[in-house]
């Protein structure tokens, strides 16, 4: 497997805010079809590193490449913008709260982005929200207003939005945080039936059950470094590091049986 | 001599043809105050440095001087330096600047106060920022400030009784020539003051069914 060209890959991440570095030297591979989880303790950079790889938050240091295109490369300030456009529409992106917008209904918030970058006719796009919603079993409310959803159908349809561009690789920033309890499993679902279509995914997680049934490899960040990584099976039942061992302990503890 | 409305009814037909005007300039000036504003404050908000410093010094000069003055300045200013403008569209653009710059003040609190995660949702999805902006910010920034720039298309309607200084016969100065004629200023000034309020009324009724219309969209 490790002989094989990764599809994602990031080397050397290095990020400082002033003298705070939040990520030191983080290396990533992640192959086409492989689902990442990546989890740690809450200030650890999981989300910083998340959002390197789309350029949300840029690295101070080190490189992220999607398939044989590096996504932060140095380019004049006007060419930049025009790449990262084209490169940020091949990664889907799943927020903790959310974020669709609220003025637009269910269906437009699907088909906004393919429409003004995709340039699909009106018919086009409602045929691509109807498939989408379908797949993520809220086309019922495809005219309702964001505001008329519940916590997880709003991610549903944000994972909707997101596939509708048809990304090669989805991002997941604990996509079931802001969520009540009886609501997460509606949104896992959605997330297993992607991972059964082998979607490329990287997952930032809180959920270690979630996290070790659907996920090939596992991640554990603690103050900017990824302490340790291996199948889950090996992460969840058997780490080797203390400090893996430690966070494993004080978030169960804490969990719901 | 005392009061006498029965003078009215021979008026009414310049009276409403003022009210018509009135309508007209106020509509006229409200668009471009509206659009306006909106340039405005994107290009206060995000527009590049060169740009910003001649657009913040007009902001200022339309802020900080009387309307009045600038519908002079439009009128019979420009046309020293060969701009000759009907009085009608003096009158739009001279309101609806003067409008644009205030609205523009409540568009970029609107725009500052939309979520950041709006605009992050729209720049993962592949769109620009000027593009974020025109289909996810700016909207909603328009959604949060309708009360506010409602209040301001009511205050555009009551100044654009100072058009009549130009020459423009709309509602005000459609009374000052009935009075001319009949010396009965206290009937006229009063049917105007009324003829305002029911612009007035229809105008916030529009406003509270916009705002019932976007109630869903929040
Ligand atoms: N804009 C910023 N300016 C300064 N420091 C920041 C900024 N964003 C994040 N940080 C810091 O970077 C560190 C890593 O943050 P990050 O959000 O990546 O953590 P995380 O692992 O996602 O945590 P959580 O589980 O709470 O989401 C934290 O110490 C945080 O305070
Ligand atoms: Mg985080």
């Amino acid at each position: 497997m490790t002989d094989q060209k990764p599809f994602v890959d990031i080397r050397h991440a290095k990020k400082s805010y002033g003298t705070l570095e939040v990520l030191k030297d983080i290396n990533l591979q992640v192959q086409k079809g492989q689902i990442v989880a990546i989890i740690g303790p809450s200030g650890s950079g999981k989300s910083t590193l998340l959002r390197a790889i789309n350029d949300l938050d840029p690295l101070t240091g080190g490189e992220v490449w999607l398939e044989d295109k590096q996504i932060n490369k140095k380019l004049p300030h006007r060419q930049y913008e025009a790449h990262i456009n084209q490169v940020r529409q091949e990664i889907g992106m799943v927020f903790q709260h959310f974020n669709l917008f609220p003025h637009l209904r269910v269906r437009e918030n699907v088909t906004l982005a393919p429409k003004m970058l995709k340039g699909i006719t009106d018919a086009e796009a409602d045929k691509l929200a109807e498939e989408q919603l379908d797949k993520v079993g809220m086309l019922e409310r495809i005219d309702h207003y964001p505001s008329q959803l519940s916590g997880g159908q709003k991610q549903r349809v944000a994972i909707a939005r997101a596939l509708a561009m048809n990304p090669k690789v989805m991002l997941f920033d604990e996509a079931t945080s802001a969520l009540d309890p009886e609501l997460v499993e509606e949104v896992n679902l959605v997330m297993k039936k992607l991972a059964e279509e082998h979607m490329t995914m990287i997952i930032v997680t809180h959920e270690m059950s979630f996290a070790e049934s659907v996920c090939d490899r596992v991640l554990f960040m603690d103050q900017g470094v990824v302490v340790e990584e291996g199948p889950p099976e090996v992460i969840f039942r058997n780490p080797t590091s203390d400090r893996t061992k430690e966070f494993l302990r004080k978030h169960l503890a804490g969990q719901h049986p | 001599m005392g009061l006498d409305f029965t003078v009215i009814p021979q008026y009414m037909d310049i009276i409403l043809w003022g009210a018509l005007w009135t309508i007209l300039i106020t509509l006229g000036a409200a668009v471009v105050s509206f659009v306006g504003g909106i340039v405005l404050a994107v290009i206060a908000l995000y527009g590049p440095t060169p740009v910003r410093l001649p657009f913040r010094i007009f902001s200022f000069l339309f802020m900080g001087t009387p309307l009045l003055l600038q519908l002079f300045l439009i009128y019979f200013g420009l046309v020293q330096i060969g701009i000759d403008v009907p009085a009608f569209m003096a009158g739009i653009i001279g309101l609806g600047l003067h409008f644009a710059v205030y609205n523009s003040e409540l568009f970029q609190t609107g725009i500052l106060a939309v979520d950041t995660g709006q605009i992050e949702a729209a720049r993962t999805l592949g769109l620009s920022r000027m593009q974020a902006l025109r289909k996810v910010v700016v909207p909603q920034a328009i959604r949060d400030v309708i009360p506010p720039i409602g209040n301001n298309m009511i205050a555009l309607l009551k100044d654009s009784a100072l058009v009549s200084v130009i020459g423009v016969s709309e509602l005000t100065l459609s009374a000052q020539r009935a009075i001319g004629s009949t010396y009965r200023p206290f009937e006229f000034y009063v049917l105007v003051a009324v003829i305002y309020y029911i612009i007035n009324i229809f105008m916030e009724a529009a406003q509270r069914r916009i705002e019932r219309r976007v109630q869903a969209s929040r």
